[in-house]
């Protein structure tokens, strides 16, 4: 049974896991429930952070919580993935990364060793990035509550002078770019579910990518969007820029690598790599003239080694994102509707 | 990726699709019974490699698709009693019924859980000897040995807190159905080769006899669906009316035989209602009554009101190779997968969503638009 379709929705009295899954659910929370009530022009600009003048800095402030399970996986953990995160949204703005807050969810009972080891592996992740974690919090809920640990990271960077990206800005004829291959994240995860155990390496992509953004930011000035495909994967990435930015993307389906490993599981369980989560990669919406040298930028960062230019913004569907495939026809890259699988991240 | 590259190399297809075109001269309406088989030729877009004479329609072989409302309505039913677990395969968690769904049962606090094998249902009932387990068994003979393994396995140990809710339905009362229709346009078909790997293709010669219609064993990667339409186009222009087995890596004439000695111990044969389509005579299974102790339906006893299906849906039309899913005036507007109006718009596999999901050309991100505040 696949689980890589338009699924239907059902009615929205109550909380459902796809809400969570950052696809159409997710946006229609935001549309109905939060955007007019909270009425803030900088966050009705749905990028991944707030970019804010204080005092003449412009700040980047962006938050997420983290609820993986299971809290250890191959390539990472919940206290590195929750350093990553909110570095990577602060870095897709192409500020760098100043300071983090730390704030814990615990559930009666939860090992303190384990504690120690995530709040290390915190600290380990926080320093490589050159981030400093400045403030917390601790709560503690009753057995059955919550899950172990759930970690919320705020995170604040600085902002260039003149720097503007923003999901708002791609237009017809840019080149989209990708950072490396798709769905390790969501695969590395599936693997090491209970309940689903097959035999697959795949490990986290994890990763902090504010240097790779500083390179490409250094070798051009034509970089106008960059966005992380998390939750949702590549396929929903594309369709909230080209929705912001009122195109539409034309994708080449070769130029997108995949890791035999994620394909392999990928087919096995019916899900598309499109819509995998990705914990350290990006999407970079890049100026005709400027694609070859942030390309070139991206390679020589061991983040970026298999970077591919996979796509060009079109004027035609807008608000579409469509695929040409190996066979040279063409098809629609959906928006992913339900979930395809909770709590990755 | 190797045994799955070989069946997707665009330069064999290159050559399948030329060889397609040189062979044609006359129309020719195919059907494809499978959903998994209609996901494929829309994913790599296969039917816009055709010659315009090759003309494919999709059939009723997406389970999802065609379990009826009123089984879903008693899953919906069963998983809500209190001390129940309800296991499934994702796809049916999160097909509407008529008043609710499974994802809306778990949300409620009920214990509905998805599985990838039937097996891990049974595991599950092992874990809670206090709760009753129930398996919901939808699809075609595919599925059929491993969920009647699962029943059979139970009553081997006494398991009698694990039962499972049947709805399975069958492929050649289908296609004789449609074969007898007095509008029928298919001139051939792709049969389906997961279903013809358990039950072998024996049913299908007296198919293509009785009508003399052409039939290919299909597989479902891109090269083999080519293959079977240049087979099909070939039996057209020779006059031939005969059973061929494109997937012969999965399928032999007489299939799985030690598969079928163990189903057919668990399940009979009996009649079922297919959604879109209506009551079909020994057209699905039902389990066997030595086996009614497992049987979800006479354990909980719960009956439901027939639902009529909303009188717009074309569903009918589309199953039957008359209409294209396009045709529909409710087509991606008041019918998509989230508010699905009938049968084949419900999974993916179904002719409708799979249309909506690679095909249609209508504004599709409206939820990501920005918001209008209240000044």
């Amino acid at each position: 049974m696949t689980l890589d379709c338009p699924l239907p929705l059902p009615a929205k009295d109550r909380i459902l896991l796809g809400h969570g899954s950052g696809g159409k659910l997710s946006a229609e929370l935001l549309r109905d429930v939060f955007l007019p009530v909270f009425r803030s022009p900088v966050l009705n600009r749905l990028d991944d952070q707030a970019v804010i003048e204080i005092g003449g800095a412009r700040l980047a402030f962006t938050t997420d919580s983290f609820v993986v399970k299971p809290l250890f996986f191959r390539g990472g953990d919940i206290g590195s993935l929750a350093v990553h995160g909110t570095v990577n949204d602060l870095a897709m703005c192409g500020a760098t990364p100043l300071y983090l807050s730390a704030a814990f969810i615990l559930e009666e009972g939860f090992e303190t060793a384990a504690l120690r080891r995530i709040s290390e592996s915190m600290a380990r992740a926080a320093e490589a990035a050159g981030v400093e974690i400045v403030t917390g919090d601790t709560k503690v809920v009753e057995k059955g509550s919550g899950d172990g640990v759930f970690i919320n990271t705020t995170g604040i960077g600085l902002v260039p002078p003149g720097l503007n990206l923003s999901a708002a800005n791609a237009r017809p004829g840019d080149r989209v770019l990708l950072s490396g291959t798709l769905g390790d994240h969501g695969i590395a995860i599936l693997s090491e579910r209970e309940g689903i155990a097959f035999d697959t390496p795949a490990e986290s992509d994890s990763a902090a990518l504010h240097t790779l953004v500083r390179d490409m930011l250094v070798a051009t000035d034509g970089i106008r969007a960059m966005r992380d495909p998390t939750r949702g994967g590549l396929a929903s990435t594309l369709h909230e820029i080209a929705a912001q930015s009122g195109v539409g993307m034309a994708l080449e389906e070769t130029a997108i690598p995949v890791r035999e490993e994620v394909r392999g599981a990928c087919e096995m369980l019916g899900l598309d790599p499109l819509y995998v989560a990705n914990e350290g990669k990006l999407v970079a919406i890049v100026a005709p003239d400027s694609a070859d040298a942030a390309l070139a930028a991206m390679r020589r960062h061991p983040l970026g080694a298999q970077a591919s230019i996979i796509g060009t913004v079109t004027s035609a569907h807008r608000g579409m994102v469509t695929m040409k495939t190996a066979f040279g026809t063409t098809r629609l890259v959906n928006m992913l509707a339900g979930d395809q699988l909770p709590r990755i991240c | 990726m190797k045994f799955l590259d070989e069946y997707r190399d665009p330069k064999l297809a290159r050559a399948i699709v030329a060889e397609i075109r040189k062979t044609v001269t006359r129309p020719a309406v195919l059907m494809e019974i499978c959903g998994g088989q209609t996901h494929t030729l829309m994913r790599y877009g296969i039917d816009e490699l055709l010659p315009e004479q090759v003309e494919l329609v999709h059939g009723p072989g997406c389970p999802v698709c065609v379990t009826p409302l009123e089984i879903i309505d008693k899953a919906v039913a069963i998983a809500s009693t209190p001390g129940v677990i309800l296991v499934s395969y994702g796809d049916m968690l999160r097909v509407p019924g008529s008043e609710s769904d499974l994802f809306r049962v778990k949300a409620a606090g009920g214990d509905v859980r998805m599985v990838y094998s039937p097996m891990d249902a049974l595991r599950i009932a092992r874990q809670h000897p206090d709760r009753r387990v129930v398996f919901f068994a939808v699809g075609f003979e595919t599925t059929a040995p491993a969920n009647a393994m699962c029943v059979w396995q139970a009553k081997r140990e006494g398991l009698l807190n694990f039962s499972i809710l049947v709805s399975h339905v069958l492929v050649p009362p289908a296609i004789r159905l449609l074969l007898g229709l007095p509008g029928n346009r298919v001139k051939g078909f792709i049969a389906p080769g997961h279903v013809c790997t358990v039950m072998g293709f024996t049913e299908y010669e007296e198919l293509a006899a009785q009508f003399h219609v052409p039939f290919v064993v299909g597989g479902f990667e891109p090269l083999d669906l080519l293959e079977a339409i240049l087979m099909l186009v070939r039996q057209l222009e020779e006059g031939r009316a005969q059973v061929e087995n494109q997937y012969v890596r999965s399928v032999t004439r007489f299939g799985n035989e030690p598969a079928r000695r163990r189903m057919f111990e668990v399940f009979e044969v009996s009649d079922r209602k297919w959604r879109g389509i209506g009551e079909i005579a020994l057209s699905g299974y039902r389990l066997r009554p030595e086996y009614a102790a497992f049987d979800a339906e006479q354990i909980f006893g719960i009956q439901t009101r027939t639902v009529e299906e909303p009188a717009e849906c074309i569903a009918a039309s589309v199953l039957q190779g008359l209409a294209k899913p396009v045709d529909c005036p409710a087509f991606g507007t008041r019918c998509t997968p989230e508010t699905p109006l009938g049968a084949p718009m419900v999974s993916s596999e179904g002719a409708c969503a799979a249309y909506y999901q690679y095909r249609r050309h209508v504004e599709v991100a409206q939820a990501f638009l920005p918001v209008e505040l209240p000044s």
